[in-house]
């Protein structure tokens, strides 16, 4: 989108019109972020900048979680300590974020890059699928083998299509495959329950 | 014009994309507005009151406030979940199906009770039939016929004249005559079949077999109970066929290919 008004500099239009290309910024958020780094100290902008130019140049995808890492492979993938036999399935990379905060899972993780969903013409094999079989595969021909998959895809109708169409291509791998569970989340009402979270959450109930 | 601040509307959601922060830009097909979209606040997060009730293909009654520029979804509670589609990746993709062709063959704001109804009915065939395959057949036929585009199977699209198929099938007697019975040929420009003298003229056209057209003929005529019925007398070849017409017909009216087909094959291929 360019900017109308033909008396601002090209460089201010420049960074406007980049800034409007960025999901979930508008034109006017776009000319807010500009004047703002045009009035704010020098440092701001050139630490900004530096940033930008670090995320291209140092960053790449892990070798065998896909995860976004500077080194290769990540901290996760090379960490011992881990459970290597036990991988967790996501979407994107910030869901790896989420479930590190948690601090409740020691296995790895698989990036997937995406989500099945045909009507934006993303198939299967747009996603870091073959990769995760293919490391099963390997994996499985060594003393160390996947002992389980867990699908953590979002708990969507594009999340669900992805994960069943997962555990259909890891039949007879001799891979366990597990879901998260779905149910209330903390803090919620059952009475905004929506009726598939609440009839999942009555299937997964436990003793007590 | 006065209008109210906030207002009612039944709908099915028809696209989603993450929007700002953590909300969601929803496409609605609904009966009385046509196609529209919304805003749903705050709908990613994990504790959304109203995330379960904007999932993709869900029937859902909505409360909506207007917004500058869009409207805003300030309550959703579901009326069909379509639960079976989340569960079976091969619904789900015939869903996402359906919802591409209902997007491709709508406008926005609209008005059009007779697709949203078509969308509706669809998505619960869908779920409940054993053969989504066929009903997604089913579907297109009575979508082109809403729309405007009912292909002409009975005679020749461009003369009028009887089909040859249908001179001789009615000499015909036995299953050995019927067997014999000539090709005839289909053409998406037309929209519809064609008699041999001008088919013979015809460009980018296919031909189907006798089994094939009844199949079509059926898929415009019959009630989906009807069809369901009879489905295993249809050949894999006839329906492959008929949907191969069907498909080529609906990308000559949309003047484009459909996404979602790509996925579909892809699973039927696996299974
Ligand atoms: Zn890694």
């Amino acid at each position: 989108m360019t900017t109308p008004n033909r008396t601002l500099p090209p460089s201010v239009v420049r960074l406007i019109d980049a800034f409007a290309q960025l999901p979930g910024i508008g034109p006017k958020s776009a000319s807010r972020l500009t004047y703002y780094l045009l009035r704010a100290p020098s440092e701001v902008s050139l630490t900004l900048a530096d940033a930008l130019r670090d995320l291209k140049t140092l960053t790449r995808l892990c070798s065998v979680c896909l995860n976004i890492t500077e080194r290769d492979p990540c901290e996760i993938c090379s960490d011992p300590a881990r459970d290597h036999s036990l991988i967790c399935v996501v979407e994107e990379p910030l869901d790896v974020v989420a479930i590190e905060r948690s601090r409740s899972f020691t296995g790895v993780y698989h990036v997937l890059h995406g989500v099945i969903s045909p009507m934006n013409g993303v198939g299967p094999d747009d996603l870091r699928l073959r990769e995760l079989l293919a490391r099963i595969d390997k994996a499985n021909a060594t003393r160390q083998p996947v002992r389980e998959v867990i699908l953590a895809t979002n708990p969507t109708l594009e999340g669900e299509n992805t994960a069943s169409f997962i555990q259909r291509k890891l039949a007879g791998a001799g891979v366990r495959v597990t879901r998260l569970a779905r149910g209330l989340p903390v803090g919620g009402d059952l009475e905004y329950a929506d009726e598939i979270t609440l009839s999942r959450a009555l299937e997964g109930r436990q003793d007590m | 014009m006065s209008r109210a601040r906030v207002y009612a509307t039944e709908a099915i959601i028809l696209r989603r994309a993450d929007y700002g922060e953590a909300d969601r830009l929803l496409t609605l097909m609904t009966p009385q507005l046509g196609k529209l979209r919304v805003i749903a606040k705050g709908a990613r997060k994990i504790t959304s009151r109203k995330a379960g009730h904007i999932e993709l293909f869900a029937r859902v009654r909505l409360l909506l406030a207007r917004g500058r520029t869009f409207d805003i979804v300030s309550q959703a509670e579901v009326i069909e979940a379509h639960r079976p589609l989340r569960e079976d990746v091969l619904r789900g993709g015939y869903a996402h199906y359906l919802g591409e062709l209902i997007d491709q063959f709508t406008q926005e704001g609209n008005e059009d009770p007779a697709l949203y109804d078509l969308l509706a009915n669809g998505l619960m065939w869908i779920c409940d039939v054993p053969r989504p395959a066929l009903a997604a057949r089913y579907f297109e036929m009575r979508l082109l016929t809403i729309a405007g585009y009912r292909p002409q199977l009975f005679r020749c699209a461009r003369t009028n004249a009887v089909l040859e198929v249908d001179q001789l099938a009615g000499s015909a007697t036995d299953a050995v005559a019927s067997r014999s019975l000539p090709e005839t040929t289909f053409s998406p420009a037309d929209g519809g079949a064609l008699c041999a003298g001008a088919a013979a003229a015809a460009r980018d056209v296919l031909k189907i077999t006798p089994a094939t057209l009844a199949v079509m003929r059926m898929l415009q005529t019959a009630t989906l109970d009807q069809l369901m019925a009879v489905a295993d007398k249809f050949s894999d070849q006839a329906l492959h066929q008929a949907e191969r017409a069907i498909r080529q017909y609906l990308s000559y009216v949309l003047e484009r290919g459909l996404r979602s087909t790509r996925f579909i094959a892809e699973i039927e291929r696996e299974q």
